[in-house]
């Protein structure tokens, strides 16, 4: 029932005979080089591991040819999912297993744990790769892992109920958000100690650095607010409210966000909203809402930086965003409940 | 000379057609502020309250206003298929018609002549208003404009050859308000144009299967599916069927030793 167009082509028989010498020898080579060209690109293109939260599941996702390529059973409750910096091991908090699994991201079997604490659930690795920040929501606590000796570190007490955490791409801070006290609390990874807090609007849920390690952007999922913070002075320099048309004001819930490596344009996941804003991250204005999948959670680039992926939890797929175009292009069905996703390029 | 002849009889009556369209801009205005309203107005007001599920053509998440837009080509090219019924009717009434009848060629070749005119002048709406939806953010791929084109000629023939079979019954042009409420509007109301089959199917399965064989409502998928660069062979069935039906029972109407016309007292 659904084909796409197919052109046809009727030759006269003074063209029969270059036509089958083209099919005997140009032809194969032709097939050849564009399989080989097929193969090369095929080998290029990154792999999307997606957390499925009621399935117990990872999720393999081909993101340039938009479809799933298979589902790997893994711990309880998998949410959130980071990928090492030298793409060999995803790390995956099971929240109901109570652990961080270590998965070889080529053979997709678990092989290690790491003592996360109780219910991981969001976590940062640092731009060096070893060491792991997990928030432990229920315990007011972030647990500071070291990857090689799979050991805890330390535990830093941080504000109630904290969830977002992120280390800056200089190394120089580790910031974890607590959605109850409605602070940030600036860690520095060097004493493990808390530094400075700055108070938020309500419920602070996610956070990102620009790639410059110069301002941190907050999402709130209470005040439907993005918060962008200078780093040097850790104070609030700008304030975004999110509006969407047709959409009611309690359904604008900010979440994952993500900034360009060239700080052009920032990303905010607006949950029940279904819908990512695009802000501008020279001016904080909001360019435009790109409508994906119900709920929609977690963000993450294509190492180009020329797609941007986005879970969406209760419509059970994950959208693609062409950014040249700034167009959603697909929406792919993942399994129930995506909840984290990592890319490997 | 002889073929020369057919294609003077044809360029006079689709010229015709054009010109009469062109000059008579109050025409052009309101075929274009009907989808428009529907578009801006309708489409907007129901922006929050239908959410739709993917289904082909799309493949992500679309807003309401970009589900109806092949819908509302549908219903360009369906009022003006009807438009050029009435002027049929109003050429009978005038006259003119009979003009052309006594034309020394086929009577099914000056119909023929008569209906690609109409679906020319709908073609010419139809891209104005995907031009100005594009402005609107309704944004199908490029290739999709192409392809959209042979589709819009089918479609446009299926529902200008529709218009000749009933203006073939229509003695008077008072009669046209019949033609609105009868034809018109449930065509319209009952198909895929402005809710998918699956959500029709939600409320009512007679609702479904008289939406899924109408012949509009598969003129429309023809439409959505060209416009995304793809090819929905079982609307391109039915809407082609159609359209030979409904030529054929136009031409045996339009027969004035068989058909209507008779009955009616001729042109």
């Amino acid at each position: 029932m659904r084909n796409t167009f197919v052109s046809g082509n009727a030759y006269g028989t003074d063209l029969s005979r270059p036509l089958a010498q083209w099919a005997t020898k140009v032809a194969p080579t032709a097939v050849f080089a564009i399989l080989s060209m097929a193969f090369v690109a095929n080998a290029q293109a990154e792999t999307l591991f997606v957390t499925l939260e009621k399935d117990n599941a990872l999720a393999v996702v081909d993101p340039i040819a938009g479809k799933l390529i298979k589902t790997v059973g893994i711990g309880q409750r998998p949410r959130g999912i980071v990928i090492s910096p030298d793409n060999k091991f995803l790390y995956v908090a099971t929240s109901d297993d109570n652990t961080i699994q270590i998965i070889d991201a080529e053979t997709l079997k678990v092989v290690g744990q790491l003592p996360s604490g109780d219910d991981p659930e969001t976590f940062a690795i640092n731009a060096a790769g070893d060491r792991l920040y997990v928030s432990n929501e229920d315990d007011s606590l972030v647990t500071v892992i070291d990857i090689a000796d799979k050991k805890v570190v330390k535990q830093i007490k941080v504000g109630v109920e904290p969830e977002g955490i992120t280390a800056s791409p200089d190394n120089r801070w580790v910031v974890s958000a607590s959605e109850t006290t409605n602070m940030v609390h600036w860690i520095d990874p060097k004493t493990n100690t808390i530094v400075e807090n700055t108070l938020v609007d309500p419920r602070p849920r996610s956070l990102g650095f620009t790639a410059d390690s110069q301002q941190l952007w907050v999402t709130s999922e209470m005040a439907g607010t993005l918060m962008v913070l200078d780093v040097n002075t850790k104070q609030i320099i700008k304030t975004i409210p999110f509006d969407v048309q047709g959409v009611t004001r309690d359904k604008i819930q900010p979440v994952g966000v993500v900034i360009d490596k060239d700080s052009k344009r920032g990303y905010v996941a607006l949950g029940p909203a279904n819908r990512v804003a695009v802000i501008n991250a020279q001016t904080f204005e909001v360019e435009s809402y790109l409508l994906v999948g119900q709920r929609v959670w977690n963000l993450a680039f294509s190492p180009d930086q020329k797609r941007l992926y986005t879970t969406n939890g209760t419509s059970n797929d994950i959208s693609i965003i062409d950014l040249d175009s700034q167009k959603v292009t697909k929406s792919v069905g993942v399994g129930n409940y995506p909840w984290g996703v990592a890319v490997k390029p | 000379m002889r073929l020369l002849h057919y294609w003077r009889a044809m360029w006079g009556i689709i010229w015709r057609e054009l010109w009469r369209f062109v000059t008579q801009r109050e025409r052009f205005i309101s075929a274009l502020v009907r989808p428009l309203v529907w578009l801006f107005v309708f489409a907007a007001g129901f922006r929050a309250a239908l959410g739709l599920a993917i289904t082909p053509p799309y493949e992500t998440y679309i807003l309401y206003e970009v589900y109806i837009t092949p819908g509302l080509i549908g219903m360009i090219q369906l009022f003006n298929g009807m438009q050029s019924s009435l002027s049929m009717v109003y050429d009978r009434e005038m006259g003119s018609m009979r003009i052309l009848m006594v034309c020394p060629l086929p009577r099914w070749f000056l119909l023929l002549s008569k209906l690609l005119a109409g679906t020319g002048v709908s073609i010419l709406q139809v891209y104005v208003f995907l031009a100005i939806a594009w402005f609107y953010d309704i944004q199908a791929p490029w290739q999709g404009y192409l392809w959209v084109l042979p589709a819009l000629l089918l479609s446009g023939l299926m529902l200008g050859a529709l218009g000749l079979l009933l203006s073939s019954f229509i003695k008077q042009l008072e009669n046209f308000a019949g033609v609105m409420n009868f034809v018109i509007f449930p065509m319209f109301f009952m198909s895929t144009a402005l809710y998918p089959l699956w959500k029709m199917k939600e409320s009512s399965t007679l609702l479904y299967h008289l939406a899924h064989y109408n012949p509009f409502s598969q003129a429309v998928e023809l439409i959505r599916f060209a416009l995304y660069g793809q090819f929905n062979s079982q609307a391109f069935i039915y809407t082609f069927v159609a359209f030979i039906v409904f030529m054929t029972a136009a031409i045996i109407g339009y027969n004035p030793s068989k058909g209507m016309m008779t009955r009616k007292g001729g042109a």
